[in-house]
């Protein structure tokens, strides 16, 4: 069985009968067992699998109606909830918490019969950028074991590269599907806010984060991400995206488009083998008709502190309702009163978690708010204008995904900021609710190289037709694993 | 000078739902933890949804208050844990970054005081905690989480009031106008609550919180102003600080916890967006929205001639003027108005009178139909309403069954005043001299008739007779 095609391959080859759902299931989840002991992409793996598989092949050959994804197996970051099934968010917090309903992208997902071959892993709450925050030990990059996949949807990110699905749902508050898309070398999307559904998926910062699609090719990108975008009535922020289709015209090209390179992003720091990738890229994008040149965003200088100091007060917020009183962990009340239990419940959360959690009790006190989070607040909305204005005059942002390349587990973990500084190129499209994508561009020493477009609000067509156009130049080597 | 100043939490509870949820605004109907669901339980993942009806008809009582009403309005998070609160934040709205809230400053009149709004604010009451076991030692904390996430919207005055009277007229006041809006039942348990802060001549501002009830609140202030008083004539210093209120021992008790020093970390509730109260929306609201006390009364009064009085009690209390509306003719307002006023406010004066009541606006139509077309007496009336009240049934049935029919035909009331008139020859000879005295002789007539006779045509033959 060929776990390597992809979705729409999947889709094509299950239709014309060549392939069956519980075939490939089997094969996927022998896949699993196999290659997950040293990736630890998985947080748990659906046993009913094989039996929904089963039922799957049963409709298509009885001729009866069946859901666009034909059995699909994908993977579900473990911040999103299934029904009856454990939502832990790699905490130790959530470690006995199971979902009593489905997240909307879920529910989605399943009308069109995706099979959801597991949950993956994540930094602890999405707040971290390699998995080594996770509670239940860090994913492996299945291009060097001994490095990083990147994070906080390194789970999503490695499943979908190392074949144990076929795609994946991520979550990106700062660049959690782009930066692991970009480590792994597969495609990551973070679409504009609003434009799919958040209810079921556990909130970090709630304001800027959103649900975006994990998978190896940019098609399978837009083909997913037609099941699960528009409105819903669950979540206030969606917007109406008049059920776009973001496959039939993926392959419009670029030709007259502008394209606007953000220097900021490329600044020094830049990784040499980066700064070439990208390059590269843009001298390619240029034959195939676009015209490129460089743009200022003075304000993503600011980008990071901002984005740490809004992301910090959401979290505060978001967080304080795991006091262990309604579900978790096995932690008995006897003898406690409120307060003194909710500060020792409290302490299941992990390192990160609790230093975000003390700088978002600090930076949104009185006293010192004008100082930091109002502050923060006003970068937000001037990088917003500044970027407006950009796509004034630019179709498209272009910069390389990470300005590093990947680096090894345990590099950077004790170095908080050094840390922070990786997200400089992925959390401008957050801030201010753009599009942007990482498309898989180059292999530096055996390390991927990602690309990252950004486009309008609403404007994922032109963002999925731009990098459709940049992976038809490329032909990369296959995951070593 | 004493200084009062209120802050009324009023639950939404005509509202069909939860502020941002589906589960039913009216939580007390259910058993414990029944009424919840993941998002009033603030279960990981789940997320508001603005309840716009709850907007609505918070921005009708902004309205109600003259208040001024922003273009757009913003929900803000309130951080502070508290076993009550599911999500450890409460959703409501703040004014600090400009006037967001549903309402900005207004007032309304108290007699001949004016009383200064401040601001309302649209927020979600959290659950409600229940304490068992008796020392501290083994107290233990329930919660129900039932009433968590119900509407509720909070009116804060500025400190206007001078005395504890003034206080009680504008709460009244406000009751009226809140359930005459149709917006709350401010009968029902829980569903009006109120802070106070009072502060007296030299003295700091007190807050009193946790009372329970509009009638307690009047006692606390009472209480309050009286504490600071004698405090002051001591000459020992009133502080700033946040009280209790005791309920059982009806006194004020001074907070341990450092409520004041909490700080709540507000921040934009990201998760529910601006929501825009434009001009036209503002104008269909005025539409849909009924009509006041003031304009009911001033209508009572000019076209229906009711006396100011009435006029004041009907148009004041909802289930009444109600009533009135649904029953009058222009010929029978009057008449109708009367038999509220006197009769049925006495005989359907609590709750629970009024909801086991039968009483439909065709009983009262027909009630003072029959009182104007001579068919039943004013007497006899109140003895039919009370039936009705009671069973339901229709007047015609009831005056069959009582018998409390007038005795309108001419020749059996003969017969009764010639009786009366051969028994009392004296009063008879003292009507002929002095026509006034004639009302004895009804009198007697309606002894006899238990009430039921016709008094105008009673009169006349009674004045023929004598005459002959």
């Amino acid at each position: 069985m060929n776990l390597k095609i992809s979705a729409l391959d999947y889709v094509q080859e299950v239709q014309n009968g060549n392939i069956s759902a519980e075939d490939f299931i089997a094969s996927t989840l022998e896949r699993i067992r196999s290659v997950d002991e040293k990736l630890h992409a998985f947080l748990n793996v659906n046993e009913d699998a094989l039996n929904q598989a089963r039922e799957i092949d049963k409709k298509i050959k009885s001729g009866q109606k069946v859901g666009a994804c034909f059995g699909m197996p994908i993977s579900i970051k473990d911040n999103m909830c299934i029904k009856n099934s454990k939502t832990t968010c790699a905490s130790k917090m959530l470690e006995n918490f199971v979902a009593p309903y489905d997240a909307t992208v879920i529910s989605k997902l399943k009308a069109k019969d995706a099979i959801f071959i597991g949950k993956v892993n994540m930094d602890e709450f999405a707040m971290g950028l390699t998995t080594e925050f996770s509670a239940y030990g860090p994913s492996k990059n299945p291009w060097n074991l001994d490095y990083t996949p990147g994070g906080s949807s390194g789970g999503s990110a490695v499943s979908v590269s190392a074949f144990e699905c076929v795609a994946s749902l991520g979550s990106d508050t700062g660049g959690s599907v782009r930066n692991p898309a970009s480590f792994c070398s597969v495609v990551g999307l973070k679409p504009t806010y609003g434009l799919i559904s958040r209810f079921g998926l556990i909130s970090y910062a709630n304001s800027i984060e959103q649900i975006g699609p994990v998978t190896r090719t940019v098609k399978d990108n837009a083909f997913l991400l037609n099941m699960i975008a528009g409105l819903d009535s669950n979540d206030n922020t969606t917007v109406d995206n008049k059920n776009e289709d973001y496959l039939s015209g993926i392959d419009s090209g670029i030709e007259g488009k502008k394209i606007g390179i953000i220097k900021e992003m490329i600044a020094d720091g830049t990784d040499p083998a980066v700064l070439s990738a990208t390059k590269e890229a843009i001298s390619k994008l240029e034959n195939l008709g676009a015209t490129c040149e460089e743009v200022s965003l003075d304000m993503v200088k600011y980008s990071v502190a901002a984005y740490y100091t809004i992301t910090a007060t959401e979290a505060g917020s978001n967080l304080a309702r795991y006091d262990n009183l309604r579900y978790g962990y096995d932690f008995s009340l006897e003898g406690y009163e409120f307060n003194s239990y909710i500060q020792k419940a409290r302490k299941n959360f992990g390192p990160e978690v609790t230093r975000r959690m003390i700088i978002g009790g600090f930076v949104p006190s009185a006293g010192h708010a004008g100082k930091y989070f109002l502050k923060a607040l006003k970068v937000k909305n001037k990088l917003t204008k500044e970027i407006n204005e950009a796509f004034k005059k630019y179709d498209l942002l272009l910069s390389p995904t990470v300005p590093v390349l990947p680096f090894k587990l345990g590099e950077k973990i004790d170095d908080p900021v050094a840390l922070f500084l990786v997200d400089i190129n992925t959390v401008t499209a957050n801030l201010t609710g753009k599009p942007a994508i990482s498309v898989p561009f180059a292999i530096s020493n055996g390390l991927p190289i990602g690309i990252q477009f950004l486009a309008d609000s609403m404007n994922e067509n032109m963002l999925l037709q731009a990098a459709y156009a940049l992976e038809k130049t490329v032909k990369l080597p296959e995951v070593p694993i | 000078m004493t200084k009062i100043g209120l802050e009324i939490h009023c639950q939404l509870t005509n509202l069909e739902s939860k502020l941002f949820c589906s589960c039913k605004a009216n939580y007390r109907q259910f058993d414990i933890n029944e009424n919840i669901c993941p998002v009033c339980m603030g279960l990981p993942g789940s997320l508001p949804r603005l309840n716009q009806d709850a907007v609505k008809k918070a921005t009708m009582i902004a309205m109600a208050l003259n208040c001024s009403t922003p273009e757009k309005i913003a929900f803000f998070r309130k951080n502070y844990f508290y076993p009550d609160l599911p999500k450890n934040f409460q959703i409501t709205q703040l004014n600090i970054y400009g006037d967001t809230s549903v309402g900005g400053s207004g007032s309304i009149m108290v007699g001949d005081k004016k009383i200064r709004i401040t601001r309302i604010q649209l927020e979600e009451d959290p659950g409600r905690l229940i304490y068992e076991g008796n020392s501290s030692k083994n107290q233990i904390t329930l919660v129900d989480y039932n009433r968590a996430g119900t509407p509720l919207v909070e009116i804060v005055t500025e400190p206007d009031f001078e005395n504890p009277k003034q206080v009680r007229e504008f709460l009244n006041i406000l009751s009226d106008l809140l359930e005459n809006l149709g917006v709350s039942d401010p009968s029902l348990e829980g569903a009006m609550r109120a802070d106070a802060n009072v502060s007296i001549e030299g003295g700091k501002k007190v807050e009193i919180k946790n009372i329970g009830s509009f009638h307690d609140l009047e006692k606390a202030v009472h209480f309050e102003i009286t504490r600071q008083e004698s405090l002051h004539s001591r000459e020992i210093e009133i502080s700033q600080e946040t009280r209790h209120w005791d309920d059982k021992r009806k006194i004020t008790i001074s907070s341990r916890s450092k409520e004041e020093a909490l700080d709540y970390r507000y921040f934009l509730e990201g998760d529910i967006p601006w929501v825009t109260i434009n001009p036209e929306i503002l104008q269909k609201l005025k539409l849909e929205m009924p009509e006041s006390i003031s304009s009911k009364k001033e209508r009572y009064v000019s076209k229906y001639k009711i006396p100011n009085q009435v006029a004041d009690v009907l148009s004041s209390d909802k289930f009444y003027s109600d009533l009135f509306e649904d029953s009058h003719t222009e010929a029978n307002a009057k008449e109708i108005a009367n038999i509220i006023t006197t009769d049925l406010m006495g005989l359907v004066d609590t709750r629970e009178k009024r909801e086991a009541s039968k009483i439909t606006p065709k009983h009262l139509g027909d009630l003072a139909d029959a009182i104007q077309n001579g068919k039943i007496s004013r007497n006899s009336a109140k003895n039919a309403l009370h039936e009705i009240v009671k069973t339901g049934k229709e007047l015609s049935q009831i005056i069959t069954d009582l018998d409390l029919g007038n005795v309108s035909d001419e020749s059996e009331l003969l017969v009764i005043i010639k009786d009366v008139i051969s028994e009392e020859p004296q009063a008879v000879e003292q009507a002929k001299s002095n026509p006034q005295t004639i009302n004895y002789l009804v009198g007697k007539v309606m002894q006899k008739t238990k009430g039921k006779a016709d008094p105008k045509l009673t009169l006349d033959v009674l004045k023929k007779q004598i005459e002959q």
